[in-house]
């Protein structure tokens, strides 16, 4: 076996196959969303500017990043505190919380969805009838495995106890250590739970479904029933969005050198 | 479970919001429909919802979705394995790494009706690749039985989300191969094939195997992207159950709820097997 220099042969294999079959779908939406509606022939923007003059893609986009923040909102305030008790105090309760934060990829959307309807059908309007209510809890969820991963990674890659200690023996209280000590320092971990949240919530069609509440993604699903070239468009902002979320973490950690963080974190 | 001494020093009360939130979303509804699929359809518990799994369609609509759960389980790891090592390696420059971390951590997360639509834009009857095929290379996918609106195309598309999802997952085991456990084998003689024999995959199949549960999992709760991209014509279990809440044959709704039951069993196996595999994997991560 020789030292390694330069790209291996066989990276490039994978690495061309994997890249390939990455780019080509990408790559080929884009060229049907030039396509004109009328003809069929490229190019023209028409699909584009016909998904931007949508009403309903302000309003149900709208709803979707509301619907976003509410749940990073939510989750953060249940995980950050859990997962720092449990690192600190409590590290044997680490794999059942680890468990439980599992069971969302145990408990299929479509299951859940089922659950949850025929559990709070029943419940005020307020909270069943509304995406902000029924739909918000349901993702908070689908959050729950991509949370727990990114900041659990967040607090063991930190030293819980000497940060700990160290702000209490300065004469600082809980609430503070939490806030300003061991926040900064897992700052990463919890912007790439919360873009990862923002994706997933960005992209969730099954309960929004078959709760029959209008999001982003049902828009979606309507236009790609009726109308192609558009919907390829639509598909295209839609990753977009994904990727720009992805994106804005990225810089957000280089400013602040803790990119290798974000990327342990992101995954 | 909880000893009385964790309860006196009351470090786990912080974790109550989390315990709460969970008992309310997540047990509780699954706790109706375990108890719904055993439920008649005039009132008292039965276990004929449950019988009737083994037979037509029902069955069939589980061998479907496990073959689809498993074929895309093994090729993304496989590929996602193969896309990993080649991007994480020493050689390979730093900004493939970044690409291919970062780009996964987005694509793992593209799915459902964007992705589906995005591969019938490619391979779909007028896709570009499918016109590309046709025009240039007289290739006629579907005068050749090919259709992406099958169970093929199924698989096609949902390895779009598993090949990224396998690579996040088995970047970190990869990156905790190490170097010098290569030069170790290397200097005493090892060659590249008996490194990856002895050493190598040894080190990784746990987390190898942890992955492969994990995909497998992922595409068989999966139902957004096969429903849309054949509107519900291939018979996968959560198209099934979508079918008995959004169409009109609400006939026996227990039986989706059994449907439901019968996908918690397969997962829940999975589970089982992956929690000891996450543990023997993690030995190796410091």
């Amino acid at each position: 076996m020789k030292a390694r220099r330069g790209t291996a042969p066989t990276s490039y294999f994978w690495l061309l196959i994997t890249g390939a079959y990455f780019f080509v779908p990408l790559l080929a939406t884009f060229l049907f969303s030039l396509k004109s509606n009328q003809t069929g022939k490229c190019c023209t923007a028409a699909s584009y500017t016909w998904v931007l003059h949508q009403g309903d893609f302000w309003h149900t986009l709208k709803i979707s990043l509301l619907l976003a923040l509410e749940t990073i909102v939510i989750s953060l305030l249940i995980f950050v505190p859990t997962i720092y008790w449990v690192h600190l105090k409590v590290p044997r309760l680490r794999p059942v919380v680890a468990f439980l934060a599992l069971i969302p990829f145990v408990v299929p959307p479509i299951v859940m969805v089922v659950g949850l309807l025929d559990v709070y059908r029943g419940t005020p309007s307020w909270f069943y009838a509304q995406p902000w209510g029924f739909l918000a809890a349901a993702y908070v969820i689908l959050a729950f495995p991509y949370m727990f991963f990114s900041l659990d990674a967040g607090f063991r890659s930190i030293d819980v106890h000497t940060l700990t200690e160290a702000s209490q023996s300065l004469g600082a209280s809980w609430p503070t250590t939490l806030v300003k000590v061991i926040l900064p320092n897992i700052r990463s971990a919890a912007l790439a739970a919360s873009f990862l949240t923002l994706a997933i919530v960005m992209g969730e069609f099954t309960i929004a479904n078959l709760s029959a509440f209008s999001t982003f993604p049902r828009f979606i699903q309507a236009v790609n029933e009726a109308q192609a070239y558009p919907a390829a468009a639509l598909t295209l902002m839609s990753f977009a969005l994904t990727w720009g979320a992805m994106l804005s973490l990225l810089l957000v950690g280089r400013k602040r050198g803790t990119r290798a963080a974000v990327l342990t974190g992101a995954r | 479970m909880r000893s009385g001494r964790r309860r006196l020093n009351l470090a786990w009360l912080a974790t109550i919001p989390f315990f709460a939130y969970t008992f309310l979303f997540l047990f509780l509804p699954a706790g109706s429909v375990l108890l719904g699929a055993f439920k008649g359809v005039h009132g008292g518990y039965t276990l004929g919802n449950v019988r009737v799994l083994f037979h037509h369609p029902y069955i069939d609509a589980y061998k479907t979705s496990i073959e689809v759960s498993l074929v895309t389980a093994l090729l993304g790891g496989i590929i996602g394995l193969a896309t990993a090592y080649a991007a994480l390696r020493e050689g390979t420059p730093k900004w493939v790494r970044s690409i291919i971390t970062t780009f996964s951590g987005v694509a793992a997360n593209f799915g459902g009706i964007p992705l589906a639509f995005a591969f019938i834009a490619t391979l779909g009857t007028i896709g570009v690749m499918t016109q590309f095929l046709k025009d240039q290379l007289h290739i006629d996918l579907y005068a050749h039985g090919f259709t992406l609106f099958g169970k093929t195309g199924v698989e096609i598309v949902y390895l779009y989300f598993q090949l990224p999802l396998m690579i996040l997952v088995i970047a970190p085991a990869i990156d905790g191969l190490r170097r010098e456990w290569r030069e170790a084998a290397s200097n005493l003689g090892a060659s590249s094939w008996q490194f990856w024999r002895y050493v190598g995959l040894p080190v990784l199949m746990p987390s190898i195997l942890g992955s492969i549960i994990l995909l497998f999992g992922n595409a068989f709760a999966a139902y957004a992207t096969a429903y849309s991209l054949t509107s519900g014509t291939v018979s996968l279990v959560p198209i099934l159950i979508g079918a008995y809440y959004t169409g009109n044959v609400l006939d026996n709704p227990h039986l989706a709820q059994a449907l439901a039951f019968g996908m918690f069993v397969v997962l829940a196996a999975m589970m089982v097997a992956y929690i000891p595999l996450q543990r023997r994997a993690a030995r190796w991560a410091k």
